[in-house]
């Protein structure tokens, strides 16, 4: 097989944020209107590659996939090794706002899954102006914690093994193993106690039911797409936030779970075209 | 081999299932590397009816029905739980022993650590017995 270089360029943003500066990683192949990507609690932007190497993707839209402070290639902030890690709602819209300012992204699209999917809710709630549409993957407005989060971070359990084995049951039975251990890898290359850190966001701090009836989708659409696989964010959840939010349209995914993008790219093209085609048409 | 009966896990099947597990984990290369430092006995409950597993190295050692021996760790449900986590090609949410935990269709009681340190390896394991109703 002959060798091949990917039309994804990366590329490290410096950029300030509640009085910290922070170096990010961002990648990016496309141009036109910016659908700007958020990766999962404790894994990064390389889920994302799938649809930076779709042309159906990348002809009408600049892909950028950032990668939180914390995450991936993205440093922690100075002073990060006096203190624990541990994601809000605030600082998730703060950073995910500011990375937009600081790379002056103009009504961008926004599409984030699972504790993206949440902040896509966030971001529809606090600021439907600043979006040209929001698309929610795996959105759910409250998961309940399931299992005891502590065993994500300890000295005696490697952290980026049970990251992986508490997500592993997420994706659908059916994924081809490449692209099924390639999700896996990414959980296992969290940084220490990141991935609970965010899960504090996903369990507790995030938690959007009552604020769901004031999200208006007039000035902002709303879509939301979930995996029929996922037990973690449920159909029935996302279900649940599309009966909430009036104008929200809900698509559930055959054979795809909590990671679709990282899963199985091109069933997920399936089902994010026709949305991608709308928001493009809508202008 | 007949090993589910009525939406419920016929017993003499699952442990007939069990019986096989030893070859059926042993045989496999990666999962044992998986959990080449993992030596516990996992207990699993099957409503009142009760199974060990014993593993040393990652090997399986030992199985049996009954007896007296705890383990170190259980995981607990009624027959007609089992019966759909043991599934060939189980309904979405019915695929993963999480799914169930998080239902509260299926517990775990005693010292999980060994669980939780190898998670990957015991799911390999469980699907070793899933494996078995093909």
């Amino acid at each position: 097989m002959s060798a091949t270089i990917e039309p994804v360029i990366g590329r490290y943003l410096h950029m300030d944020y509640a009085g910290r500066r922070y170096r990010v990683y961002f990648e990016t192949a496309g141009s036109g209107i910016p659908l700007v990507c958020l990766h999962t609690a404790g894994a990064d932007g390389r889920q994302y590659r799938g649809l930076m190497n779709a042309p159906a993707v990348t002809e009408r839209f600049q892909v950028i996939a950032f990668d939180m402070p914390w995450h991936g290639k993205s440093s922690p902030p100075d002073g990060w090794q006096d203190e624990e890690y541990r994601l809000t709602s605030d600082a998730y819209v703060g950073t995910i706002m500011a990375f937009i300012d600081a790379m002056g992204l103009e009504r961008p699209v926004v599409m984030g899954c699972s504790i993206g999917g949440r902040v896509v809710l966030h971001l529809a709630h606090r600021h439907p102006r600043a979006f040209r549409a929001l698309i929610g993957l795996e959105s759910s407005a409250h998961v309940e914690p399931y299992y005891d989060t502590s065993w994500l971070h300890r000295g005696d359990v490697h952290g980026g093994e049970v990251a992986a084995g508490a997500v592993s049951g997420l994706i659908g039975p059916n994924i081809a193993p490449a692209e099924r251990w390639e999700t896996l890898w990414h959980y296992m290359q969290g940084g220490p106690g990141v991935f609970k850190g965010d899960l504090y966001f996903y369990g507790i701090d995030g938690d959007i039911r009552r604020q769901l009836p004031e999200i208006d989708t007039t000035i902002c659409p709303l879509y939301l797409l979930t995996g029929e696989y996922d037990y973690s964010c449920t159909p029935q959840d996302t279900l649940a936030v599309g009966r909430a939010v009036p104008g929200a349209k809900v698509t559930i995914m055959k054979e795809l779970g909590h990671f679709p993008m990282s899963e199985d790219p091109a069933r997920f093209l399936q089902y994010l075209e026709p949305v991608l085609h709308e928001i493009a048409e809508r202008g | 081999m007949a090993v589910v009966t009525g939406g419920s896990v016929d017993l003499d099947g699952f442990a007939a299932r069990i019986a096989t597990l030893a070859e059926r984990v042993n045989g496999d290369a990666a999962l044992l590397r998986r959990g080449r430092f993992l030596t516990t006995v996992l207990q699993l409950l099957v409503g009142e009816e009760f199974f060990l597993v014993r593993i040393v190295d990652g090997r399986i050692a030992e199985t049996r029905r009954g007896g007296l021996t705890t383990g170190d760790f259980a995981m607990i449900a009624e027959p007609s739980v089992w019966h759909r986590l043991l599934a060939t090609d189980p309904p979405p949410g019915d695929h993963d022993f999480l799914a169930f935990y998080k239902r509260k269709e299926l517990r775990l009681a005693g010292d999980i650590h060994p669980l939780m340190a190898h998670l990957l390896y015991f799911k390999g394991v469980l699907a070793k017995l899933r494996e078995d109703a093909r």
